[in-house]
């Protein structure tokens, strides 16, 4: 039985007057993989921020409706934001390490929760570089910069500094858009193992990339959700001539 | 909301404040100033002041326009100077030169931009002077001597500032201008220069403001003396000369003449900034 | 009459090269003629004696000590408030009006002359606050001084940091705070320096505000307010006091150089720290 982790019920949101969420409702399932679709400017992107509540980082953003996390509405009064953050990491699109070496990357969100153990800091980047793939290729360099890294390197240093934080979920915002095929094929890799523990959502521009990963699928246009279901079912048969005319490639 | 979070709202009122106290400042110059010297002001009538020809403060005569001519000249003069040449050199380092020379070049020149002003009239008044009042007659501590040596201080400038703005301009410029057959030169007359024009102006008027407002280099070579100069060999007194050559001794009205002298001071170098920042951000938008 | 373009091009290309040269070497000169003339009066002994006979004979400690301790409370009462209102101006406001008129209230601030600011000491701290000449009268002008180009520069450096920083700081659960200073200031840090070094060399060599505010006592300074004359000042009056030229050009020798030393170590470290970030 599918435990629903974040309710989404009619949430819409905007940056000043331009409205860029339409009533949004969805639920999103526990250790699933959700694949977000959509041409640019569908709003996928800023529903995941609406998720960790980064859109409320720029000024004029507003938002209506429910995002309910645990049970709990996330942009409810007294919630920590910043607790909220730790609970849903993201990775972006181009990998932004920061300037610091590899292991202090790794270690940041922690540091800020307030670890200071030297050795507990030393385990948390082991484990969550083995867990993004990344240990085998750095374990002898921790201390180098982190900007030294290949495109695609930084972008694992990127999952392994939010596992670091055991979240809860992980979103990704077109993870390996800048990435070649075989760094791509690596991420890929581990978000099929990662989704034992975590709750996954990638928004992708490359449909084919959620066809192979996601276990359902949503598509966006023009700030509304136009469908959700299993990704075999949306890429076989989906129900709206918009979804079929965007995956057929007839848009987009 | 976490304790780090309240504590957050804390440190951003501790920096309110801090950023207040810092416009206070400005706030605070400007009134000292203003309340100083406006009362004087209106008590002998602002015409006395702006147009009256001599200046016995100790006689309750408050002409300052000998030292309103004597800063404009002593500043048209630099800038006759400084522009020129400065031009010439940003126009070349910019445009003419390689990478490699303006690294090592551009940053003598901001070097040379922190020499002391009192090493500046040091120089003029050893070299220069006595070399004027040789050569061209005069006692050498002169309008001329003042406009040299202030051009000299405000070159570099003129000179860094210029640079910054042709390197801002896009090389798409200058490519297509060049595709288009015109020789490097002409591409920096036609399409360069008027485009980096307002960084341009934005640097000459800055020159302008710390040329008006020098007072050490032009105290030691330009002569102080009170009558409005006869020609680039006279001496002359600027505004900032003026306050600084009586504020030892002066009490009394003459102290507030000297406040009004700052007054009339403080109202140029704000028309002044205000074109700058006008001609700067209409560039940018 | 027509130039051809090729020909003018010729003809503008050396008429700026030898202008440029000009240029370059009137500065040059400047600064060799004073080290020239100046160096041969330099020695451990004029660095570390007083002066003496009001300056004919003797060294330069005490204005050096005069020097050292102005810039010093000039700066650790600048730096902070100068850093402080960059942080607020950038990191804690939407820019707005209020924000506007701060950035221009402190850009008409840097434009001002310094005997504006000399002569605002002189009432204020000197005369008003009973102060009198002193260091501390000398500090607090320099300071008022100095704060527009710390802000100015803090607030550069500060936005020169990538957005992305600040947003990856924030996806990972930091505060506002913690983004600041774990984020955005150290990044920020060699910019906000080199506006710093470049101040203390400016109050190094400053004169119409020292001169009004701490007086020109030659005596060791023994307190926050004892008068004191720095370098420049004593300059100053040594030369057109026409008190002793030698002295003159060794006090302006030691000025240049400390300056000029300020000015390159500034470049050596920002080098330094941009490589060591990149």
């Amino acid at each position: 039985m599918k435990t629903i982790s974040i309710k989404v019920r009619d949430f819409s949101h905007s940056f000043g007057p331009k409205r860029t969420l339409k009533s949004i409702s969805l639920d999103i399932y526990k250790n699933e993989i959700l694949g977000i679709i959509g041409p640019s400017g569908s709003g996928k992107s800023t529903f995941l921020c609406a998720l960790n509540r980064l859109n409320d980082l720029v000024r004029g953003s507003t938002e209506e409706g429910l995002i309910e996390l645990d049970g709990e509405d996330i942009y409810g009064p007294g919630v920590s934001v910043v607790e909220l953050r730790r609970k849903i990491g993201m990775v972006f699109a181009t990998p932004v390490p920061l300037p610091r070496s590899i292991f202090e990357n790794v270690v940041f969100g922690s540091r800020m929760a307030g670890l200071k153990n030297r050795r507990k800091l030393g385990e948390l980047a082991r484990e969550s570089l083995e867990k993004a793939g990344l240990w085998e290729e750095v374990k002898d360099r921790l201390d180098l910069s982190a900007l030294k890294l290949s495109g695609g390197q930084q972008q694992r240093l990127c999952i392994a500094r939010i596992l670091a934080l055991k979240p809860e979920f992980i979103l990704l915002d077109e993870p390996s858009s800048g990435l070649d095929p075989i760094s791509t094929m690596k991420i890929e890799d581990s978000l099929r193992a990662l989704k034992d523990e975590y709750t996954i959502i990638l928004v992708t521009n490359n449909t084919k990339q959620a066809a192979r990963v996601a276990d359902r699928t949503a598509f966006f246009l023009g700030g509304e959700l136009v469908e959700i279901g299993a990704t075999e079912m949306i890429f076989r048969a989906p129900s709206d001539p918009r979804t079929d005319d965007y995956i057929s490639g007839r848009f987009g | 909301m976490t304790k780090i979070e309240r504590n957050e709202r804390l440190t951003r009122l501790a920096l309110l404040v801090v950023a207040f106290s810092a416009v206070s400042v400005l706030a605070i110059i400007t009134i000292f100033i203003f309340s100083e010297g406006l009362p004087i002001m209106f008590k002998y009538g602002f015409k006395a002041f702006l147009v009256g020809r001599d200046w016995y403060p100790t006689e309750k005569s408050f002409g300052l326009l000998p030292m309103i001519i004597g800063s404009m000249m002593v500043t048209a003069g630099a800038l006759a100077l400084a522009v020129p040449f400065g031009l010439a050199c940003a126009v070349f380092l910019a445009e003419f030169s390689s990478k490699r020379a303006r690294t090592i070049v551009k940053p003598v020149i901001e070097l040379l931009a922190g020499i002391p002003s009192v090493v500046y009239g040091f120089i003029g008044m050893v070299i220069l002077v006595p070399l004027i009042r040789e050569k061209l007659g005069g006692p050498g501590l002169s309008v001329l001597a003042a406009s040299i040596i202030l051009g000299i201080m405000v070159l570099p400038t003129i000179i860094s500032i210029s640079i910054d703005s042709f390197l801002a301009v896009p090389k798409t410029y200058r490519e297509g201008s060049i595709a288009m057959g015109a020789t490097r030169w002409q591409s920096v007359r036609m399409v360069v220069f008027p485009a980096a024009r307002s960084g341009v102006i934005a640097s000459i008027i800055l020159g302008m403001g710390r040329a008006v407002g020098e007072t050490m280099a032009v105290i030691m070579i330009a002569g102080n003396s009170i009558d409005i100069p006869r020609s680039i060999l006279s001496p002359v007194r600027t505004l900032t000369s003026n306050i600084a050559l009586e504020m030892g001794y002066a009490s009394g009205e003459h102290r507030q003449a000297l406040f009004a002298t700052g007054v009339i001071l403080f109202v140029i170098i704000m028309i002044l900034n205000t074109v700058a920042n006008m001609t700067s951000s209409r560039r940018r938008g | 009459m027509r130039i051809r373009p090729r020909l003018e091009e010729k003809i503008v290309r050396a008429a700026l090269r030898l202008l440029t040269l000009l240029t370059v070497a009137i500065l040059l000169l400047i600064v060799g003629f004073i080290l020239k003339k100046g160096l041969p009066a330099v020695s451990w002994k004029f660095i570390t004696s007083n002066p003496v006979d009001m300056g004919r004979g003797g060294g330069i400690f005490s204005t050096i000590i005069g020097t050292l301790a102005l810039t010093l409370v000039a700066v650790v009462i600048a730096a902070p408030v100068g850093i402080g209102t960059a942080v607020y101006l950038t990191e804690f406001t939407w820019e707005n009006k209020i924000t506007r008129v701060i950035r221009f209230g402190a850009e008409c601030l840097a434009g001002i002359p310094s005997i504006i600011f000399g002569l605002f000491g002189f009432i204020l701290f000197v005369d008003k606050l009973k102060f009198g000449w002193s260091i501390l009268s000398g500090g607090l002008s320099l300071a008022f001084m100095l704060l527009p180009t710390i802000i100015r520069t803090s607030e550069e450096a500060i936005r020169c940091v990538p957005a992305d920083y600040r947003q990856v700081s924030f996806s990972l659960g930091s505060t506002k705070w913690q983004t600041v200073t774990r984020v955005v200031l150290p990044s920020a840090i060699p910019g906000i320096i080199t506006g710093i070094i470049l101040s203390i060399g400016r109050s190094i060599g400053e004169t119409a505000v020292v001169i009004f505010t701490a007086g020109s006592a030659l005596r060791l300074p023994t307190s926050l307010f004892s008068s004191s004359r720095t370098m420049a000042v004593h300059f100053y009056i040594l030369a057109r006091e026409g008190i002793s030229m030698s002295n003159a050009y060794g006090t302006a020798a030691v000025l240049i150089i400390a300056i000029l030393a300020i000015n390159l170590a500034t470049y050596y470290l920002l080098n330094k720290f941009i490589r060591k970030y990149s």
